[in-house]
């Protein structure tokens, strides 16, 4: 299943590295990354696809978000679905 | 594909500006239920309702992970049940209850459906049910009723507006202890909608499919910070970003509902385009009117703002869904919009400029705290203007207000939680008691005979 992972916050060390090991770990597979700093805020979008991850989908979503807190960034994983659905006709 | 932009906007829309799912909600028909006494009439709905919506509220929780979206409520709507207890009428409470303790046991908020049909006559069994509506709100606490008294293709009952009157005041005085809470579970329609998805009117109109499911979106904070984006844009470009804002809101509505009606084994059934507010700051429909360019909502200009926005919000949503239906407007409920309490505290919003308002908007005069003395015939007469208008406009029309036991003008009245809170906003005092005491029905309008 493909879904989207946003990491955003205030910028800091070791933010891809926590967030990468966090999803190889899931097994979850990185296809694609974009990342952005806007002044002292950082902002990243993994597309990635979560299909043989072990864990249900939304029980992953809220481990990110517990990854997030932990090193103090937003950490969000949703399924891809929902930004196709509102941002194309 | 989207960019990199697209989804922040998505992301910033569901944590700062209240872009959620406000219902998700599962139409039951139960006309399979219907036994030869009450008692197993409602054994067999509580049964029923049970095994039908049993994963309602886990299947939508687990689609709320998913895709990171909040779905605020999850409800039922079923056969109004004035149809399945017509052999027994003044029994219907016990299947009432049976609902009632059906949606507990589910853990879900609202249970739609207490409901009759009477837009052209009222049958005995039907007036033997409305009359078990008061007792049977005050003995329930998540059973919803409602009443469909006019169409614009039978006109208007008044012996049903008549007989409402008089419920609406026994509703609150039956739950006076609570500021005559019942009568917020209790709707009266002209034009009422089979797949309405919202409380408390919904129903699930025997039209319809078995089990269904229906969705109602929101977002009036996510259209609310569109506009403010452009404050200087004339009405024609903020109508263009009101629709586009629409397009997107009702993409994630369509998305769940496919998705919900999936995991549920039940049809996909409409996505409602209601802009529905609820009493937090930021998620207001009158605070969207104001962005306009209103210094408070109820001033002259609401109705030509509320009519642009209703509209564009429409044809925004029409686009994103391939069915669209329920009631599909703004809804401008007084006491669960912060922006309407505020102006009503004012003394800047009354029942006249609302009652305007409803000519252009969905659905009618919606949570509206008036004193406690208001005589059964003026509230009638409200609920025959309402239903006036709706029958005109060849559109759904609702009045659920609240006469307050106990209270008047200037003081206020709090529900709690979604329900929020209402000043009370004072009612004219001329009587309309001979007018209603008529009875009979008003005509179906000339425009109706379309055959």
């Amino acid at each position: 299943m493909r879904a989207v992972v946003t990491v955003t916050g205030v910028d800091r060390r070791g933010v891809i590295a926590a967030v990468s090991a966090f999803l190889a770990e899931k097994k979850v597979n990185i296809e694609d990354v974009s990342q952005t700093i806007l002044g002292d805020r950082f902002a990243m979008i993994m597309m990635v696809d979560a299909s043989e991850a072990e864990e249900e989908f939304a029980v992953l979503a809220e481990q990110a978000a517990e990854l997030g807190k932990s090193i103090g960034m937003e950490v969000r994983l949703s399924h891809a679905d929902l930004f196709e659905a509102m941002h194309t006709i | 594909m989207f960019t990199t932009n697209q989804v922040l906007e998505t992301i910033e829309m569901v944590e700062k500006e209240h872009l959620d799912i406000r219902t998700v909600t599962l139409g039951l028909s139960l006309l399979s239920c219907i036994r030869e006494s009450a008692k197993k009439t409602a054994e067999a709905v509580y049964a029923h309702v049970m095994r039908k919506a049993e994963k309602l509220v886990p299947t939508v929780e687990a689609l709320s992970g998913e895709y990171g979206i909040p779905i605020v409520n999850k409800r039922v709507s079923v056969t109004p049940v004035s149809l399945l207890t017509a052999a027994f009428p003044e029994e219907s409470m016990l299947v009432g209850m049976a609902l009632d303790r059906a949606a507990a046991e589910l853990g879900i908020d609202f249970l739609g459906g207490y409901s009759a049909l009477v837009q052209k006559g009222t049958a005995d069994y039907e007036e033997k049910f409305l009359r078990t509506v008061p007792l049977t709100l005050a003995s329930t606490k998540r059973l919803c009723a409602s009443v469909n008294v006019g169409s614009s293709r039978s006109g208007i009952n008044v012996d049903a507006v008549r007989l409402m009157g008089e419920l609406v005041k026994e509703t609150a005085e039956r739950t006076k202890e609570e500021g005559g809470m019942g009568c917020c579970k209790l709707v009266v329609f002209c034009n009422a909608v089979e797949d309405n998805p919202f409380m408390a009117g919904a129903f699930h109109g025997v039209g319809e499919g078995d089990t269904v499911v229906n969705v109602g979106v929101s977002g009036p904070g996510v259209v609310h910070t569109a506009l403010k984006r452009i404050p200087e844009a004339d009405l024609t470009d903020a109508a263009e970003t009101i629709k586009k804002t629409a397009f997107k809101i009702t993409r994630a509505g369509q998305l769940i509902a496919r998705e919900a009606a999936k995991r549920l084994g039940a049809r996909f059934g409409i996505v409602d385009l209601s802009l529905a507010p609820t009493p937090a700051r930021g998620d207001s429909v009158a605070h969207v009117l104001e962005e306009l360019g209103l210094e408070v909502v109820g001033c002259h200009g609401t109705t030509a703002a509320l009519a642009m926005l209703n509209d564009a919000v429409k044809k925004g949503g029409l686009m994103a869904s391939s069915r669209v239906g329920g009631l599909s407007g703004a809804f401008i409920p007084v006491s669960e919009d912060i922006g309407m309490i505020e102006s009503a505290e004012r003394g800047k919003l009354s029942v006249d400029k609302l009652e305007a308002m409803t000519a252009v908007c969905s659905v009618g005069l919606d949570m509206i705290a008036i004193p406690g003395d208001t005589p059964a015939s003026t509230i009638s007469a409200i609920i025959a203007d309402e239903a006036a208008i709706g029958m005109i406009n060849n559109k759904t029309t609702a009045v659920r207000v609240i006469p307050v036991p106990g209270k008047g003008v200037g003081e206020e009245v709090s529900f709690g939680g979604l329900l929020g809170r209402a000043p009370i906003l004072p009612v004219h005092e001329g009587s309309a008691e001979k007018f209603i005491a008529r009875g009979g029905l008003i005509p179906a309008p000339v425009h109706s005979f379309k055959n």
